[in-house]
Parts: C-alpha cells; structure tokens; sequence
C-alpha cells in the first residue's frame, strides 16, 4: 500500500479508538471530571501519566537533541526521570491523603488563603499554557509531514478530538484514551528502536546495543571516532559547564514534581500506598522510551554520518573524494524531508557530492585537511525561510528514522500515529488543570461558593473548551518561541509550585505570608531572568551575551536559584508575620500519615 | 482524620524522614554523583562497550531510579504497618 493511505489508514485507526474511549468513559460527575471517581488502578494510572508525562517534545525531539549533544543531552534523560523519585518521596502520597481535586486547592487550604489559592492558579495557567501550546504545534506539525495537509487543518483536526474527550469525558475520559495514547506511542517508539539496534550491533534491546559491538570495535567508540574524524566533538564528552548540567538537571526533576498536571494523575488511584506504587508504575512505563531514546539517537547519528560519507562504515578516509555520497543519487529519504525543509544540500564547492562536517570546528589540522580536500564549508544543513542553515534539523532523528534505517512503511505510519498520541495525550492533561483550575479553584473555590454540581460540571466543560481553542490559537500562531516553552514550564513549575507545596507537607510552621511570598518571587524572579536572556526570540530585541549568565547558570536551569529564593524568602516572611494556626498545624500532622484516606473530596 | 490510639507520631514521622533521606541520597549518588561530578573519573572503568560515567547519565541513573520507587514504597508500607496507621 502506499505510504501515505497507510498513514492515512493508522491514523485514522488510531482516531476511531480514542473517540470509542471517550464515548464509553463520559463523565457524570464532578468527581470523574476532575479525579475520574478516584478509583483508578495504580498500573492503569503509571500508564496513563507516562502517556501525559511523555510529550511531542519527548517523543519527537528528545532523541534528535541526544544524537547532536552526545553526553549533553544527559540533563533531558536524567531530569526528565528522576523527578519521579521526588514526586514519590515528597508529594504523591501526602497530597493523596490530604485528597482534593486540585493543586491550587491544596495550597489555598494549606495556607488558609484565599489569595495563595488564586496565587496558585496563576502559576499553574502560566505553566500549563506555555506547555500546552508547543503540543499543538506538535500535532499540526505531525499531520503536514505525514500526512501533507496544512498546519491549520492538522491544528483543528487534533483541537476537535481533544474538544471530544477531554471536555465530554473530563479526568475519565482522559485517562482510558491515555493508556490506549501510551500504547500506541511506545510501539511506534520502540519498533523502530529495536530494528536499529539490530542492524548496528545486532542486539534487539537498544539499551544493550548501545553498550555493544559494531563490527570489531564498541559502537561507542566507533561513533566517537566518526564525529571527531569530521570535526564534531566526541560523542560521549560534555560542552556544558558542571554548573549548568547541575542546575538544569535539578530544575528539570524539581519541575516535574511541580507540574500541576502530572500532580493530579496521583489524586485518582484509591489509596496513599497507591499513590507511591503509581509513581514507581508511571516511571517503569516511562523509562521504556527514555532508555530506548539515548540508542536511537546516537544510532540515528551514526546512520546519518554512514549515509553521507561511506568511509565512516567502512573505515577508511573520509577525506578521499569518492568518500562523499553524489547529490544526484542521495537516497529517497533525504529527498522527501527536502520537501519540508528539516533537511537541506547545498553544494559549496560545486562537486556534485555532499560534505557534512563541523566547518567550525577548532581543530586547525582537521580544517586544513579539509580545505585539502576541496572542502568549501558543510553542505547538509536545514531550510530557515529559504535559506541554508548548517544544522540538520533535530527532530528529523526520529521522523525520518525508519526511512534512514530502510524500514518497511507501516513502522513510518506508525511513527506518525505515535507523534500524535504523545502530543494529545499531554496536551488533554494540561487543558484538565486549566479547566479545573478555572471552575473549581476560581468559580467553585472563590467567586461563586454555592454554585451546584451541575453548574460546576458545566462551568469546567466550558473553560476546557475555551481553553482548547486559546492552545489551539497559540498553537497556530505561535508567540515565537515555542521552542524555548519547555525552559519557561519546568522553571515555572521548580520555582513557584514545587517549594511551596513541599514547604506545606514538611513543614507544620510554614505560614500564609511566607508560603505568598515566596511562590510570588520564584515566579517573578524566573520569569524575569527567563525573559531577559530569551528576550532575542521572545521580544525581538537584541540578545545579552551568555556571558552575563548569573553564576554561568543558562535560563534553562535558573529555576533553582528561583526555588532557593522561594525557600529563602517563605522562612523570612514566616519569621517576621503572625504564626500558622493550630488547626492548620493539625491538619498538616494529619496528612503525614496514611490511615483515613477517603477518596478524593471537593470539599 | 482520626489517629489511633497507639499512635506516636512523632516516632512515625522520623522513621518517615529517615528513609526519605536515605532515598534521596541514593538518588542523588546516582544522577548528580555519578552521571555528573565523578562522571570523569568513573569514564575510565568500562560496563561494556560504555564509559560508566556516561552510562550512569544516560542509562544507570533511571534503573536505580525505577527500583528506588518500589524499594521506597515497601519500605514505607513496613513503616506503616510498625505504627499502625496502614490503610485497612
């Protein structure tokens, strides 16, 4: 069959699931709209927060970051994993016990504050709309280079099914079409994961592979040699500085317990010992993409090296003229991506053959060997607006991966299918938050207290919808920096939310004055220092130098100086205003053990 | 929200806080010790064909990760049960 009705057929399977999930698994109350009745299986939760958990960003562009940052890309794997052992420890179980729908209203009623409840919800709009917005694009993305439609129609196709069941189905819906959303992105991750592996160093499982042989030497070391040969740095050596691998690992982990949508995945399981078994589940199912990621992008690399220049398999000079493929017969693959501008050849030196290499390396004997021969500058890059950029665009590492391994065309389908589950999985889990933090935080919890049941459940299906539309919106029309919203989210999330609810569960003294401040300034303090060194991409202007980076910290990990602040500053305000009551303090004992967790309450 | 009555809870919560410390050590031995700081020194022992530094960043650390989850969670099922405050 042709690829393209192939395509067309996968996904459209795919669709017809989600939409049979989500006509079976409607919510009839508020209980199911914000925490699926509560009575949702520790295995079926860790599944269903993996799906959430598991982006557009991770599925389509993780791996490609690792294959262009070798050891760099580290940060991603760890930070992305190990806030689960946070979430676990610190928060899951406690905010479990204390059982009530939202993030925000734990924080409200931990700090007897209407103000801190609503402080909170700022955060959490601001965390999730950023996030939100780069997984609509994902999905317009995924339709126009799979399927050649438009960006615009790809958009509303994907709003209009998460319309469908996010707003019919609320946390239920949800979390069904999420398990059959993590099922069908990780055999389109891992299908192709294991064929590469088996082709490069015969090993089924990416995890070994990655640590095999290829040929007579370790595959590592092959790749090492291939990207150093062109002047690339190794493969398994860093560029950042240890304090900035440092601080963006930790805002990475802390950010991850902070996000409010993955929070409340751990309000629907039944029990406190649940929540904790979940967390553990959430992470087995995440781990099966995230060790996979690190082989298919180092072999992703490696193949894209081997496919350009064949002296890098066979071992030979890469310098040789014959060694670099002829443009007129690079392979099908590279052609069609042509089309869609993430890759692009550029003949410098006018010899009909493609050189990729590191133009700009620092290595004066490589360049002079390179002038030698003949070599005029890279010559694979991408298209920006028309013209040659020298980057191969990353996300071409997993889209075009079946292709360059020579894949049969249902594993490409696949990987379309995959592409958009990940992004509608999390996008449905953010749109959730917003819209219950909208009806049941701002509307239920402060403006109108005596609205009914019924008027609840109205009023959180109208913001989810509003809010799809807005995603959508920013989805289509990007602010310019979609590509940076992962920074803005995680640093949000690490100094804003994280410490204060933390500060909440572990400490019985933590006051409303120091919980308010502290929140505001991790908040405004990230934001700030954020917006200043993004402000190139964000606000058009002209970019500070990195060296003015406070302590060399990148705005990617500033959040944890942010969240020091938040601690900092919640202690000195706690010192100087009027003591937390003691029903707050018996409250807060209360939550510490497990004995007594009813299911999630409204109120 | 009612404790029981044998209920210490002050000898509850630091067996709690003792085994979170515990657990974040490892934690963070794992990701930020040995996929970071002892990274170079540790690239110079292999695990086949990787440098184990590198393999602790990008592999290591999230399988210590996922077996600390379930280590964690029964040890503090144990913990409940010694207090009597499990659920049923």
């Amino acid at each position: 069959m042709e690829l393209k009705t192939l395509t067309f057929l996968v996904v459209g399977l795919s669709f017809a699931l989600y939409i049979g999930i989500a006509i079976w698994a409607r919510a009839g109350t508020t209980k199911e709209f914000y925490v699926a009745g509560g009575g949702v299986h520790p295995i079926v939760n860790g599944m269903a927060t993996g799906a959430d958990w598991m982006s557009a960003a991770s599925f389509i562009s993780m791996a490609g970051l690792i294959a262009f940052l070798g050891y760099g890309g580290s940060v991603y794997l760890m930070g992305w994993t190990g806030g689960y052992v946070l979430l676990a420890v610190l928060l899951a179980p406690y905010l479990r016990k204390f059982g009530k729908f939202t993030v925000p209203q734990f924080i409200g009623d931990r700090y007897y504050s209407q103000t801190a409840r609503i402080v909170a919800v700022i955060c959490l709009i601001f965390i999730s709309f950023t996030y939100v917005a780069g997984q609509m694009r994902g999905v317009g993305i995924v339709f126009s280079r799979f399927l050649e439609v438009d960006i615009t129609t790809g958009l509303i196709i994907g709003m209009g099914l998460v319309f469908f069941y996010a707003v019919l189905g609320g946390m239920k819906g949800i979390t069904y079409t999420q398990v059959a959303q993590y099922i069908v992105l990780i055999f389109a991750y891992t299908i192709p994961a294991v064929f590469i592996s088996l082709q490069i160093a015969g090993n089924p499982f990416p995890q070994l592979g990655l640590g095999g042989h290829t040929g007579d030497m370790y595959f590592l070391d092959k790749l090492n040699k291939t990207v150093t040969d062109l002047g690339f740095a190794a493969y398994t050596s860093g560029n950042k500085s240890m304090i900035d691998v440092i601080c963006i690992t930790l805002a990475l982990m802390a950010g991850t317990a902070g996000l409010p949508h993955v929070i409340v995945r751990f309000f629907t399981v039944p029990k406190v010992h649940d929540a904790r078994l979940s967390a553990g589940w959430a992470l087995v199912f995440i781990a099966i993409l995230y060790t996979a990621a690190p082989a298919v992008g180092a072999m992703a690399r490696y193949n894209l090296h081997a496919t350009v220049n064949t002296a890098v398999a066979t071992g030979g000079d890469v310098f040789a003229p014959e060694a670099s493929i002829q443009g007129e017969t690079r392979p099908d693959w590279m052609k069609r991506w042509e089309k869609t501008g993430l890759i692009k050849w550029e003949d410098k030196n006018g010899d009909g053959r493609i050189q990729y290499y590191n133009e700009k390396s620092k290595d004066e004997a490589f360049l002079a060997k390179a002038e030698a021969a003949g070599w005029k500058g890279n010559e694979l890059g991408s298209d920006k607006k028309g013209k040659f950029d020298g980057t191969v665009d990353r996300d071409i590492m997993v889209l075009a991966n079946p292709e360059i391994a020579g894949l049969p065309n249902w594993v490409i389908a696949l990987i379309a299918a995959g592409g958009i589950a990940a992004a509608l999985s999390t996008a449905a889990g953010l749109l959730l938050v917003i819209s219950s933090s909208i009806s049941h935080d701002l509307l239920k919890g402060v403006f109108t207290k005596n609205i009914s049941e019924k008027g609840e459940l109205l009023a959180g299906r109208i913001a989810a919808a509003v809010a799809v539309g807005i995603a959508g919106y920013l989805g289509y029309n990007p602010p310019g920096f979609v590509a940076q919203v992962v920074a803005f989210a995680f640093g949000l999330a690490c100094a804003s939310l994280f410490p204060t609810i933390v500060l909440g569960i572990f400490s019985k003294q933590m006051n409303r004055g120091g919980a308010i401040a502290g929140m505001l300034t991790g908040l405004i303090f990230t934001m700030t220092y954020i917006v200043y060194f993004k402000r190139d991409v964000l606000l058009g202007m002209d970019k500070v130098p990195d060296s003015q980076w406070l302590f060399g910290i990148s705005p990617e990990g500033i959040g944890v100086i942010g969240m020091l602040l938040n601690f900092a500053v919640s202690f000195i305000v706690m010192k100087m205003t009027a003591p937390c009551p003691d029903h707050i303090q018996h409250l807060v004992e209360g939550i510490r053990y497990p004995r007594g967790a009813g299911s999630a309450q409204s109120h | 929200m009612s404790s029981p009555q044998s209920f210490d809870p002050k000898a509850y919560w630091s067996a709690t806080l003792k085994l979170l410390v515990t657990t974040l050590i490892i934690w963070f031995v794992v990701s930020f010790g040995a996929g970071i700081l002892f990274r170079d020194a540790l690239d110079s022992i292999h695990l086949g064909g990787y440098p184990l530094g590198f393999w602790f960043a990008q592999q290591g650390s999230i399988f210590v990760f996922v077996g600390l989850i379930f280590w964690y969670a029964k040890r503090m099922d144990k913990i409940d049960r010694e207090h009597d405050v499990h659920e049923d």
